[in-house]
């Protein structure tokens, strides 16, 4: 530590830092206008002088030395700074009647404190017309190049932090401006769109287009709540001016959350479909083949006798319940407590089993608890990243931040994946496997370690069990026999294994290229086996973690809106347990077996089941197999539909009811970090919609088991109850900062990192895993292997994103990655529209020709309804969680005639 | 021009040329890189630009901050010959201004344009360091000293009667 004296205190300052740094910790604030605490000082403003010694110095580039007396005020640093200010002024146009950033701009707020005259060097004069720039057809972003003062803060995040380089400095001297590269369009740069440019402006230069005249500072209201798109959580604030119930903008900033100032395009931009003129606003009833509008009570009254007479007249098989990763934790433990209740069955369940059901099942049987074991803020500190089937700069952008500030920080990259991601071209190490080697691979991996003694013995003696039958099984595995069959070097594979075992640390991020498998629960099992095995688990920055996919799956499996679970994976077949619930729910539970989602089609199909009550979820798009799911639903007697948009299910409902979004309601989400988190009500919806948990209060008392709840407040307590592991939140203590589960009691702070000395389950279990070949292998007829996954600027079925222009802008038609070996064999040119065919059926899209793909696979995103990936997905499933192998289907294409 | 230089197509192999000169690739090697591909191409076409980027997996917004910053470094295709005409304070008050003008209205270009034929850029410079040589312009590695408007002119003929004869 080093003690300087800053306006006559003596403080505290950590070696290091700079004079600004020691500053802002000590509570004192130094005006500046290019400095930002995210990115690399430059010195540019010249604002943030201060006196050392009467000397004037940079306080934001200059590291502080003992003894050093420092003065932040004085009338020589107010003429220099006012004069600063007025030459910036002067290039400046100063047009805060207009400007959306009145009240919000940091340049505005300077002039104003140290009197700055902005006509003392010549008023700024707009001589010719409007200029048009990179952003002038951009529908996200607006760049006004008068407005610059050239702090080139938007430069450097685009760079330091984002990792891009979209932005550029154009020119030099007074001609320089802010620009793409050839001045392209923003969206045909490689802009990401994440909005960093405009949360790091200090002026009104970068603004949402979309935003323009909707409201200033002063007119709007914001409200913090938890970003609703991937499992992540981001904290952000929706800006609502009252005056006409809108979201106008959003903002964040360091500090709020574990994304630290941080959003990516979808948490910045895409919140149009709250306002859409899509939305649902009265429940609908089906009448004649169409809808009809319909009171609450109609609705309510008509959905609860229908599923009531169904499973009274055909038993607890016949109903099912459909909860949603979308919805808040409250609203999932309702429903599984309605279906339990009420509905008097096991049939619920949720998304999960299309995504992350294998990481439950996998992680929970070998560690005890099937989560992500480590903290997002633990990511940076990763000494090796071992990432595998996961492409987070796409799927979950802020902790895609976090692993390129490992990198800059030296961590070793070693990612495998079929396709050549953005990590994968930055790695140490790819291993561009064939798409569902996975567990070739890593016994391979696993042998290799074993064999070169690079395990952690004592970790796998004190900790684990059963190593013997797990070593056993990996002998036929052999580097040689792995590399063949996964196409990869063998040196690769050697490398992987020895960077990873030796890591101090190393963690396994993964996300659904490792469950979206019919051996899915298998995959999982083996990567909690690698890191057993390297005793990388149950330590800072080390462990296994599943990036989940959707704001709230965390939260929604942690309710256990899933057959044999009870909020907080109690079994459901524990005598304690089972009391435990009837006491406090007052009823007997079902006994029935209860199914996934999968078992719920199936069922449709075949008669047995009757009635399905489904919430937030949009089956018709997400389940592969497109074709049979519709068949199959459509044979249902009564399907009612809880939704936000008309989405393709809901389209074959008899019941539609209206709900309201994560925007306009209050509860929690959970994230994958297993942080529970707030989500607050910022502006009213639509018509006479309704928050979800208030729908199935009404449903189930309409069904005779009354639910009354004040508020999600109620229902959180209550469910907290239940469950060990929040027993110890309530709104009062996650308020703030949320808390990490497990969290047993009022005193707990939360839990960063699991397996800390033990395992949940005790012992850690070795599981020896037998490969197993995807079920659709490639031949003749179909000689490609098909995956399908997430893209950036899109999300899920597309039901939000498809209505935001700045998405579809970016990216608006489907497409299907195709190697250039490939498509030169086809005659395919990029560009060229061509259809992709599986036994299932076909659909059309662009080619995109590269070589991010291998020669023996494709690939492409299911956002799109109009060419739905998931009409050619197969519909075989894991044994365990009845997840399907969406990563792995045998495909051909057709070029030409008949497009 | 860009247009036009893209139906008939640039010929990008050089850029595989110049980037195996530079393994590995570091950015220390950009404004190198990008002098080599400007003596070749004559400027910086924005497809060569962007083969760079490709190559080198370097963000093409980087190589086109780097070649607008400095001016040796031209985005639109430049006559063969440039003069760089001085406009230093020595040159100022020997009547630089007369002989830019001169030159100007001889070849029918203003300052930073380049004719048409392609032959001749005329670019100010704010001064070449030779003020006993004042006024004076350089053309390629050559400097024409001691100016006047018609020694000037008289210059720029003779080098388009030499581009002709060969």
């Amino acid at each position: 530590m080093i003690t300087v004296t800053i306006n006559g205190k003596k403080i505290q300052a950590k070696e290091g830092q700079t004079i600004m740094e020691a500053a802002v910790a000590n509570g004192i604030s130094i005006p500046h206008l290019c400095h930002e605490k995210r990115l690399a000082p430059v010195g540019a403003c010249r604002l943030c002088q201060v006196e050392v010694n009467r000397e004037p110095v940079l306080a934001c580039s200059t590291k502080v030395a003992s003894g050093l007396t420092i003065l932040t005020e004085s009338k020589e640093l107010t003429s220099r700074r006012r004069s600063v200010l007025e030459l910036l002024l002067s290039e400046h146009k100063v047009a805060c009647t207009t400007c959306d950033a009145d009240g919000d701009c940091k340049l505005q707020d300077y002039a104003y404190r140290y009197g700055a005259d902005e006509f003392l060097f010549g008023s700024y004069q707009r001589k010719d017309e409007p200029i048009l720039n990179y952003t002038s057809a951009n529908l996200g972003i607006e760049h006004d190049s008068e407005k610059c003062i050239r702090c080139g803060r938007c430069v450097r995040y685009c760079r330091e932090v984002q990792g891009v380089t979209a932005l550029t400095f154009d020119g030099r001297g007074i001609e320089m401006k802010i620009n793409t590269a050839h001045g392209r369009d923003l969206h045909a740069s490689d802009c990401e769109l994440c909005g960093g440019c405009i949360r790091v402006c200090p002026t009104g230069a970068m603004r949402e287009k979309g935003a323009k005249g909707l409201g200033r500072k002063k007119d709007l209201v914001k409200t913090q709540t938890t970003c609703t798109y991937c499992g992540v959580g981001c904290q952000l604030e929706l800006n609502v001016n009252p005056k006409t119930n809108k979201v106008v903008r959003v903002t964040t900033r360091p500090g709020m959350g574990l994304n630290d100032g941080n959003l990516c395009g979808k948490g910045h931009f895409s919140y149009d479909f709250i306002s859409s003129p899509e939305r649902l606003t009265k429940p609908l009833i089906r009448a004649n083949g169409t809808f009809r509008q319909a009171t609450w009570e109609e609705a309510i009254s008509l959905s609860a006798k229908k599923l009531r007479k169904i499973r009274d007249n055909y038993g607890p098989q016949s109903i099912a319940f459909l909860s949603s990763c979308r919805c808040t934790n409250e609203e999932n433990y309702l429903m599984q407590k309605l279906a339990r209740t009420a509905g008097g069955t096991n049939n619920i369940d949720q998304c999960a089993t299309t995504c992350h059901a294998p990481t439950i099942a996998g992680l929970a049987s070998a560690f005890g608890s099937g989560a992500m074991t480590n903290s997002v803020a633990e990511i940076k500190d990763c000494k090796v990243l071992f990432i595998i089937g996961s492409n987070p700069t796409e799927a979950h952008p802020i902790v895609g931040l976090e692993m390129k500030k490992a990198m800059a920080r030296g961590a070793k990259l070693i990612v495998c994946d079929p396709r050549s991601t953005w990590m994968a071209e930055r790695a140490d190490i790819h291993i561009k496997h064939r798409p569902g080697s996975d567990n070739m691979l890593i016994n391979a991996l696993m042998n290799f370690i074993i064999k070169e003694k690079l395990h952690d013995e004592k970790f796998v003696q004190e900790r684990c069990e059963n190593f013997e039958a797990f070593a056993d099984n990996l002998k036929p595995y052999s580097i040689k026999r792995a590399a063949e069959y996964c196409g990869v070097s063998r040196e690769d594979i050697k490398d992987a294994a020895r960077i990873y075992s030796e890591g101090q640390p190393s963690a396994i991020f993964y996300t659904l290229g490792i469950t979206e498998h019919s051996c899915g629960t298998d995959n999982v099992k083996n990567l909690a086996n690698l890191a057993m095995l390297s005793g990388q688990i149950g330590k800072w920055a080390s462990g296994v973690n599943p990036l989940r996919g959707q704001n709230n799956v965390q939260g929604a499996c942690d309710m256990c809106a899933m057959p044999h679970r009870l909020p907080g994976y109690q079994k459901l077949n524990d005598p304690k347990v089972r009391e435990k619930f009837e006491k406090a729910w007052g009823v007997p539970l079902p006994t029935n077996e209860g199914g996934r989602v999968t078992h719920f089609i199936e069922g449709a199909g075949s008669g047995e089941l009757r009635g399905f009550y489904v919430m937030g979820e949009d089956p018709v798009m997400s389940e592969p197999n497109q074709s049979k799911v519709v068949k199959h639903l459509k044979q249902l007697d009564f399907l009612v539909c809880q939704e936000i948009f008309m989405s393709e299910t809901a389209k074959l409902a008899h019941v539609i009811l209206p709900g309201a979004c994560y925007a306009e309601k209050d509860g929690t989400f959970t994230a994958s970090e297993r942080r529970v988190q707030r989500i607050r009500k910022a502006v009213k919806a639509p018509g006479v919609s309704r928050a979800d948990w208030q729908i199935i209060c009404d449903i189930s008392t309409a069904m005779g088991y009354p639910m009354k709840y004040s508020n999600p407040s109620d229902i959180f307590n209550e469910m907290a109850s239940l469950n060990p592991s929040y027993a110890g939140m309530d709104y009062g203590r996650i308020e703030k900062n949320g808390l990490q589960w497990p969290c047993p009691d009022k005193d707990h702070c939360g839990t960063v990192f699991l397996h800390k000395g033990d395992f949940k389950r005790g012992k850690g279990l070795f599981q020896p895993i037998v490969f197993q070949p995807q079920k659709e292998e490639p031949d003749k007829k179909y000689p490609l292997i098909l995956s399908t996954g997430r893209t950036l600027y899109h999300y899920n079925v597309g039901n939000m994103t498809r209505k935001s222009g700045i998405s579809n802008q970016k990216e608006k038609e489907c497409f299907v990655e195709i190697n250039s070996a490939t498509a030169d064999k086809h005659g395919i040119l990029d560009g060229n529209q061509i259809k992709v065919i599986t036994r299932r059926g076909s659909i059309s899209a662009v080619a995109k020709v590269s070589r991010r793909v291998r020669e023996d696979s494709i690939w492409m995103p299911f956002h799109f309804v109009e060419a739905s990936a998931n009409i050619l997905t197969n519909d075989v499933f894991d044994p365990v969680t009845a997840t399907a192998e969406y990563k792995c289907c045998a495909a051909r294409l057709e070029v030409g005639a008949g497009l | 021009m860009t247009k036009a230089l893209k139906q008939e197509g640039i010929d990008l192999s050089f850029m595989s040329k110049i980037v195996s000169t530079h393994v590995p690739f570091s950015r220390e090697d950009l404004i190198g890189s990008l002098q080599e591909t400007q003596d070749h191409y004559g400027y910086l076409p924005e497809e060569v630009m962007d083969k760079l980027a490709e190559l080198t997996s370097t963000p093409v917004a980087l190589i086109y901050g780097i070649a607008t910053f400095y001016s040796q470094f031209h985005l639109k295709p430049h006559g063969k010959y440039a003069i760089k005409l001085c406009r230093g304070t020595a040159c100022h008050v020997k009547e630089a201004p007369k002989i830019s003008s001169a030159i100007s209205s001889h070849l029918g270009i203003k300052d930073g344009e380049t004719t048409n034929d392609m032959l001749f850029s005329l670019e100010s410079v704010a001064c070449l360091g030779t003020c006993f040589l004042s006024p004076v312009m350089l053309i390629g590695d050559q400097y024409y000293g001691k100016l006047t408007p018609e020694s000037a002119i008289e210059v720029l003929e003779n080098i388009a009667k030499e581009n002709k004869a060969k």
